[in-house]
């Protein structure tokens, strides 16, 4: 492919770089540069690999504790779990191609994610991801629902890795943009963990894994950019993954690093070549000189730039200790491998690419990463909702149907259509997962008493109304439920989700969003450890509902305590753990029963947060409580009525107060845990010399799910509803591939 | 005692019915790669574990049916030793016709992961001795092709010599008769859809499968 | 030379997405659309210029990988 025949400057333009930041590399080169070092410098500074727009506000999360190994900065973050063991994890997007090639980029998020886990010399033991969908009603949908599901199913449970928990929300906002974000858990020795920093000049670079094609030529750049009318046509852009070829490679890099003759490594994700390369190099402080001619190729003729830019899955890049290339090329040829060693570090601190012979490109490796344009995007301050009181909100006209209205609407409603395709099992160490009812997904650690507990978490409309008070929740919500299930909770992960941030308002809310996270970060001392921005995610000038997404990993140090809320047994009492004021604002009842999305958030007491959650897990602990389930989305109801139906048993519940009836049971006040136990008399007596709230919120038996007078409804039904909408709304849709 | 499980390009279970044999039997396990040309010595059983083997690329398990092992596999399948095969194990089996019939894609054209209740259909077989004469056992599936076929006279025949060893009480794939699980006619090599290998400590929600991995091992 | 398999279920084994695709046709306006089957082609480049020799190993393919013929029919094409 010959450059085209206009100027670089516009060329520049094409490949997404602002003419300011074509500048830039002018004067860092001092020359105009090649085609191919254009194309270099468009991907490195995209907003997806740079993270200019987000960097600075970025620095705000702590990101260090006792426990935290790794931080932000490598292919994901490392946490100690004890006993010499390590856990490595990320969340990472997959928006823009999922919306264009649902199955495809949904499919190739999770391959992109399990390799920079394993890439740090983890076996993944666990996915989950964090799904946001447009109103149910727009006419693309239920095709981007199939696909999405397919895709992930497809590629995960070939590969052999569970599926244990995830979030699904639908909100209009999302329909032209929605969002996949994929999170994978990763098991490691302490002692064996992998990084990208190139050690030294003079090492072997070794290419692995599947060929190079045409595949996702300027993905990176897609992701960095609004979708406009010409959404159909970037279709030749998405990347296509092959999970098998992704488990060989799994088995192949463990087994390689286990030789001992791995001395850096890191995946070729967005970007691909260039942006491993060039990152392994830059850290190492070293410089990289690779031959294409020796790139394993799936196409005739390939340019130095397309090889370079090429997102072909499934690829590796390694630096080898030297003289180490046989021991890799004898597993490579075991797993059916393409693999070349493509070049080698050099000291001169320079990208230098070879291709038929000739040099064709030669720039120093600073400008690429550390002079990486930084942006003080402008950003105002976000307007926001005022606080509603209960007794200006109206009760509802009828308590029955309000209830199934919420227990059927789509955010609420059973997704036991989404996770019956994802393999939960695999791996024989799933003790708690959709299915089972509990707040996070939970995986033994092999041959060990300990387990691992994993819960995305995030509210957007709570984003949305304010996004300080939004934030702080997004963190204390994925706290709450790794408490609830009986987790110490470590260290998170994020997927900040945001729209355009040239905006100001956008950045306003990116801004304070991480601001509130940073906030609840600190009090219940949760770093954050690795993470990923998607922006521009915007149609038309109409950007998502903020949505700064984060997944949680907690440590369970004997799974035999631990908590979910199919436990329920006739005769129990219902504790509700924390205080409730009756918070209505931004709530679901607000949304659903009564047709507004206005009002403040819940606000969020980190003290109490942090109080309430240390009660109940040391309760989890003792083995005194093992039924608890967080309140959040829909109140005590929905946390009730879902305990209720996990449980198969019925539920009489009797609001503490009188006069707000429907702000206890609807209000989604925080910091709050549902508790089912046959013996309540000593957690109250507990919880009141702790100085805690603990009431008694009803009992659990007959096969009702009632509230006094306001609302009787058989079990039977209240499932036919939670179950119901999901198949429903499917069925009208075709079956993928 | 002792049982090797073969790991084939793309089996992801392997590890599991590892884990799975040794906790319930105690018995010796040897991890065997497909390319191998001889199996160990002394087998009690044989496992041909679930996953993707090929990626299921072509037909489920038709590639791995023909890897250099197969034939040993065959072999001592032909000397009476107990073969298992699991999810891909049994779509293995079909395909190098060690049993009757083929694994179809799920009628519902989606990959289905739940927990099963099945009817032990024969409670006499060497995977079922040890069950003890309970009818009922309980594990999970995981597949996107577990539709048991086989034609009319095939079906009838291997209903009439007891063949049919495990059947879903609730078929979740479409399989002719609900066919979880079946032997051949000399009652050593058994398909089955479900999963043992996830099911045998009770915090997995059942001990089904240890019973199952017992049973087998016992009857050597 | 040039081979091109095509692979079906046999008549008499369920078509479980053949039934699902006539089903969808059906939806999409086109509701006579019947007997709708769905199958693999796999095309390949076998070794040799005789046409009959070439469809005889190819055929022999089919038998040993390309169909499982306990479920599936083939037909080759040469050239």
């Amino acid at each position: 492919m010959s450059p085209p025949a206009k100027s670089l400057a516009e060329t520049a333009v094409e490949f997404g770089l602002k003419p300011e930041e074509y500048q830039i590399i002018v004067r860092r080169l001092n020359r105009e540069p090649n085609f191919v070092e254009l194309g270099v410098f468009s991907v490195m500074w995209s907003e997806h690999c740079s993270y200019k727009s987000s960097r600075k506000h970025l620095a705000k999360f702590p990101t260090t504790g006792p426990r935290v190994i790794q931080g932000p900065g490598e292919n994901a973050g490392v946490v100690d779990i004890g006993d010499g063991q390590a856990c490595v994890f990320k969340m990472e997007s997959h928006n823009h191609p999922s919306f264009i090639e649902p199955y495809q980029g949904a499919a190739t998020g999770v391959g992109g994610i399990m390799r920079d886990v394993f890439t740090m010399g983890a076996r993944p033991i666990a996915l989950a991801n964090a799904l946001r969908f447009g109103d149910p009603g727009h006419p693309k949908t239920r095709r981007l629902v199939a696909g999405v599901v397919a895709g992930i199913g497809g590629y995960g449970n070939c590969v052999g890795v569970p599926t244990i928990a995830g979030e699904t929300n639908f909100h209009h906002s999302y329909d032209g943009n929605i969002l996949v974000n994929a999170l994978c858990v990763g098991l490691a020795d302490t002692d064996k963990i992998f990084y990208s920093a190139a050690p030294g000049p003079n090492l072997p670079v070794v290419y692995f894994g599947s060929k190079t094609g045409r595949d996702g030529i300027h993905g990176a750049t897609m992701a960095s950019a609004e979708f406009g009318e010409d959404a159909e046509e970037k279709r030749p852009t998405v990347q296509v993954g092959d999970p098998f070829a992704e488990k060989l490679l799994i088995e192949a890099t463990l087994e390689l690093m286990a030789t001992g003759a791995v001395a850096a490594i890191q995946d070729m994700g967005a970007a691909g070549l260039t942006s491993s390369s060039v990152e392994m190099a830059g850290k190492g402080d070293v410089g990289i000189e690779l031959d294409l001619d020796c790139v394993p190729q799936r196409e005739e003729d390939m340019s130095a730039y397309e090889m370079m830019l090429s997102e072909s899955q499934e690829r590796m890049l390694a630096i080898l200790k030297p003289g180490r290339e046989e021991d890799a090329r004898r597993i490579f040829e075991k797993w059916g491998l393409d693999a070349a060693v493509i070049g080698r570090t050099t000291e001169t601190g320079r990208l230098v690419l070879t291709h038929g012979g000739a040099v064709v490109c030669d720039i120093p490796l600073g400008p690429l990463t550390q002079d990486a344009p930084l942006y003080d995007r402008p950003w105002v301050e976000p307007a926001v909702q005022a606080h509603l009181d209960p007794a200006d909100v109206p009760p509802p006209a009828d308590w029955s149907a309000a209830v199934l209205t919420l227990m059927g609407c789509p955010d609420v409603a059973s997704k036991r259509w989404i996770w019956e395709q994802y393999d939960r099992h695999v791996m024989a160490d799933t003790l708690e997962e959709p299915a089972t009812a509990a707040d996070a997904g939970i995986v033994r650690v092999h041959g060990t008493r300990k387990a691992l507990a994993i819960a995305c978490d995030c509210t957007p409309r709570y984003v949305a109304a304010n996004p300080f008070e939004g934030g702080k929740q997004v963190v204390a919500e994925a706290w709450r439920n790794l408490s609830a299930a009986g987790a110490d909770p470590i260290a998170l992960t994020d997927n900040l989700n945001f729209g355009n941030p040239e905006r100001p308002e956008i950045m306003g809310q990116i801004a304070r969003a991480i601001d509130g996270m940073a906030e609840a970060c600190r009090a219940l001392d949760f770093p954050v450890v690795s993470g990923n921005v998607s922006l521009y995610n915007e149609t038309a000038g109409q950007a998502i509902l903020p949505t700064p997404a984060v997944a949680g990993v907690g440590l369970i140090p004997d799974y035999a305590r631990r908590a979910g809320f199919a436990s329920m047994r006739d005769g129990d009492a219902l504790l509700v753990v924390g205080t409730s004021h009756g918070e209505l604002g931004a709530s679901l009842y607000l949304r659903e029963v009564l047709g507004r999305e206005d009002g403040a958030p819940p606000p969020v007491d980190l003290e109490f947060e942090r109080r309430n959650g240390d009660f109940v897990r040391g309760l989890i602990r003792s083995g005194q409580v093992s039924t608890a389930h967080d309140l959040s989305d829909g109140g005590l109801i929905v946390a009730a009525a879902e305990m209720a139906l996990a449980s198969n048993v019925g539920v009489e519940l009797s609001p503490t107060s009188a006069t707000h009836a429907h702000g206890f049971l609807f209000g989604e006040d925080q910091g709050r845990y549902l508790i089912a136990t046959a013996d309540p008399a000593p957690i109250l007596a507990a919880a009141h010399a702790a100085g805690l709230n603990v009431a008694l919120a009803g009992q659990a038996g007959g096969s009702d799910f009632a509230c006094h007078d306001l609302f009787r409804i058989p079990l039977a039904r209240l499932r036919e509803i939670h179950e119901g909408w999901m198949p429903a709304y499917m069925a009208g849709s075709a079956p993928v591939s | 005692m002792k049982a090797a499980v073969i790991v084939f390009p793309g089996s992801n279970c392997d590890r599991d019915c590892k884990t799975a044999i040794e906790r319930s039997t105690g018995a010796n396990v040897e991890m065997v790669w497909h390319g191998e040309t001889e199996l160990p010595g002394g087998l009690d059983l044989i496992v041909l574990p679930g996953g993707f083997s090929y990626g299921d690329y072509l037909r489920c398990g038709a590639m791995a049916s023909l890897s250099p092992v197969m034939a040993e596999v065959c072999a001592a399948a032909e000397r009476g030793v107990a073969v298992a095969g699991i999810c891909n194990g049994f779509q293995i089996l079909c395909e190098a016709r060690l049993l009757p019939g083929a694994l179809l894609r799920n009628a519902s054209l989606q990959y289905v992961c739940k927990p099963v209740d099945l009817e032990i259909a024969n409670g006499q077989t060497r995977f079922t001795a040890g069950f003890r004469g309970r009818r009922e056992a309980r594990m999970t599936v995981g597949h996107g092709e577990g539709n048991y076929f086989a034609d009319e006279a095939t079906l009838d025949r291997l209903e009439g010599e007891g063949q049919v060893v495990f059947r879903y009480r609730s078929n979740p794939n479409g399989s002719a008769r609900s066919i979880a699980g079946i032997v051949n006619e000399r009652g050593n090599v058994l398909g089955m859809m479900p999963h043992p290998d996830r099911a045998f400590e009770p915090e997995l929600g059942s001990e089904d499968g240890a019973l199952f991995f017992q049973s087998v091992l016992a009857s050597a | 030379m040039k081979a091109t398999v095509h692979v079906f279920l046999k008549p008499g084994v369920l078509d479980v997405q053949g039934k699902a695709v006539e089903s969808a046709l059906h939806g999409l306006g086109w509701p006579k659309v019947a007997h709708v089957r769905v199958g693999r082609v796999i095309e390949l480049d076998a070794p040799g210029d005789d046409a009959a020799a070439v469809e005889s190993q190819v055929k022999a393919m089919c038998e040993r990988l390309l169909a499982n013929t306990v479920i599936e029919g083939y037909r080759v094409e040469v050239g």
